[in-house]
């Protein structure tokens, strides 16, 4: 187990230093430097600039320094908002994603498993075939399409919801469920499937011949090893609901990270594009990295041989 | 009752009748055929995808107004039987940039998915063909690629290479390849220790001819159906991308960026971002369902 885990963390620091050196390059042959859209300015203040941000240096320099910085969790400062640093955005922007990510995944996990559960129970019955339809729209229809529409005729239409902005309960309610539709059906159809090779297995058998009712045996014993491959899911949940809050943010008028974000591609502001990148990144590998090892402890048959399977 | 000798009659047995065939013989691919056509929702899934790719072909001359002409006495048309999906903010007719559209996405989509498959079934060929050390690094090479988060990826690509078709291709076949490649490997290293690859081998067929003939044709079921899940992927991506306004650029036409466009005006003008909002949905609903219907076509033991 620990040689695992220390396999695993030894990958995703791989993965993390290529996405920073790529984030630190790619910043470099970006068209323009940060100061060009400005006026046209004194080659001494653009000197003095370029000291005061380290850009002076040879680019091995800079790049340490970045790497130095990124240990450090420090991201540097906005290039647009002067007052600001990429720092500062995180802290005030990651909160509000953060509670909202939260609700979109309790719904989608609430939703998906209840979906899932139904259609595997009443299989090939015209539930099933609700609740997969329900689930192949929800996959196919991307998540900022959702939200449009949840929000014109949810909100503008019939008025139940607020429209836009995140103050109360309420506010929440729109763009957790928009954020939280597709992933809400991959649960469903992965519950599904789970569900079906549980209750064709021996002890489930056993459970019926012993004359345990329908119910005792879902709940016992059916579910609680249907629930692995969801487990699983967990990891590319978080990047769906992660990415996903970029639109879902934007759509709604919420102030989180994920608003922030597409701003900083829209204004071309290169440090917090950056630095965004590489905060997402690390949160995103760290909770993959969790689930794995999770997976590991919840399920005792996974023996993990760090990455040998298929061989 | 009494049931007497002569009602029955001595048929006698001939061995040749007994071991005649008489059902003609079915290709894998007929026997693909016929269980696919029976599921319902993929047929449905098939038909919409052909009308959609009919309508990209043909949808763009059935109206007399261009996708990129602007009239601005025009603009923001309800749907009429004039403008029939209405016009944008700038009077462009929405049902030819609707199809426009189509166009785009479906080719995003299946270059994408060319791409893959072409770079994945390489990899992964050598990868799990060559087996040992070149197998190990070449896996662990993709492992790490496929770390790194996928959308972010694509987003800083765009965002350094700059917007258009060619760059959004790129940037999503950079790691979009290892899920081909792994799928392959792993066919490969399950069918390389078959007794017909060890026959072709004693035959002196060389690792080309082997690959291309018999590796790879075998493995043919899961890399259709990775093919074609991967292509309402790519036009998510596409339409995701122009969305956060790092897609096409006008007046090139994507649903992403008609959606895009259409977004700020929902209020008053609901059109503008509801056909292409409807023909996204549809045409990834249609590719996913035939996806579905042709892994279960293709692989009858994996039918829930």
């Amino acid at each position: 187990m620990a040689k695992y885990i220390g396999k695993r963390l030894l990958y995703m620091l791989i993965s993390l230093w290529l996405i920073i050196t790529a984030t630190f390059f790619f910043m470099r042959i970006a068209p323009g430097n940060p100061f060009t859209s400005e006026k046209q300015l004194p080659p001494e203040i653009e000197a003095n600039l370029n000291a005061h941000y380290g850009l002076d240096k040879p680019w091995y320099a800079q790049y340490g320094d970045y790497l130095l910085k990124v240990v450090k969790w420090d991201f540097g400062p906005s290039f647009k908002y002067k007052s600001q640093t990429v720092n500062d955005l995180i802290s005030e922007g990651f909160p509000v994603s953060f509670i909202l990510g939260m609700e979109a995944i309790l719904l989608a996990v609430a939703f998906g498993l209840i979906l899932g559960i139904i259609a595997a129970l009443k299989h090939n019955k015209w539930q099933d075939y609700t609740a997969m339809i329900i689930a192949v729209a929800g996959i196919s229809v991307p998540s900022f399409i959702m939200a449009t529409f949840l929000q014109y005729f949810l909100a503008i239409k019939m008025g139940i919801f607020p429209v836009a902005r995140f103050e109360t309960f309420m506010h929440t309610i729109l763009p957790a469920l928009a954020l939280a539709s597709t992933p809400m059906a991959f649960i469903a159809r992965l519950t599904r499937s789970s569900m079906l090779e549980v209750m064709s297995n021996d002890y489930i058998k056993t459970a019926k011949a012993k004359g345990l009712s329908q119910g005792v045996i879902t709940v016992k014993h059916a579910i609680r090893n249907a629930l692995l491959p969801v487990v699983t899911y967990m990891g590319p949940l978080t990047a769906g609901i992660l990415t996903g809050s970029f639109v879902i943010e934007r759509i709604f008028g919420i102030p989180g990270l994920g608003a922030h974000f597409v701003t900083s591609i829209t204004n071309r502001d290169y440090t917090v594009i950056m630095g965004v990148t590489v905060f997402y990144s690390i949160i995103l590998l760290a909770s993959i990295l969790l689930v794995d090892i999770a997976y590991g402890i919840i399920d005792p048959r996974i023996k993990l041989a760090g990455g040998k399977k298929g061989e | 009752m009494q049931i007497s000798k002569d009602k029955f009659q001595l048929v006698g047995t001939k061995i040749s009748e007994a071991e005649k065939i008489s059902k003609p013989s079915l290709s894998f691919w007929k026997d693909v055929f016929i269980r696919f056509r029976k599921n319902k929702l993929a047929m449905f899934g098939l038909v919409l995808l052909a009308i959609l790719i009919f309508m990209a072909i043909f949808g763009p001359y059935m109206t007399e107004y261009d996708y990129a002409t602007n009239d601005l006495t025009n603009k923001n048309q309800e749907p009429s039987s004039e403008h029939w999906f209405g016009t944008d903010d700038l009077g462009r007719d929405v049902f030819a940039r609707t199809w426009e559209g189509a166009r785009i996405s479906i080719f995003i989509g299946v270059a994408a998915a060319l791409i893959d498959l072409f770079i994945g079934v390489l990899w992964g060929g050598i990868s799990g063909y060559k087996g040992g050390r070149t197998d190990e690094m070449m896996m662990r090479f993709a492992d790490v690629l496929y770390g790194v988060p996928y959308l972010l990826l694509v987003i800083l690509l765009m965002v350094v290479l700059g917007q258009g078709l060619g760059t959004m291709i790129l940037a999503m076949t950079i790691t979009g390849w290892i899920n081909m490649a792994r799928i392959v490997r792993g066919q490969v290293l399950s069918l390389k220790s078959q007794e017909y690859v060890l026959a072709a081998k004693t035959l002196g067929a060389n690792t080309s001819r082997i690959m291309a003939k018999h590796l790879i044709p075998n493995s043919m079921a899961p890399i259709l159906v990775t093919m074609t899940l991967t292509i309402p992927n790519a036009i998510f991506t596409e339409a995701f991308l122009s969305f956060i306004g790092l897609g096409l650029t006008p007046p090139l036409a994507s649903w992403g960026t008609m959606a895009n466009d259409g977004l700020p005006a929902i209020r008053y003008y609901p059109w503008r971002l509801f056909f292409p909002a409807i023909f996204i949905s549809l045409t990834i609903f249609a590719f996913n369902v035939v996806g579905d219907g042709l892994r279960d076509a293709l692989d009858p033991r994996l039918r829930k």
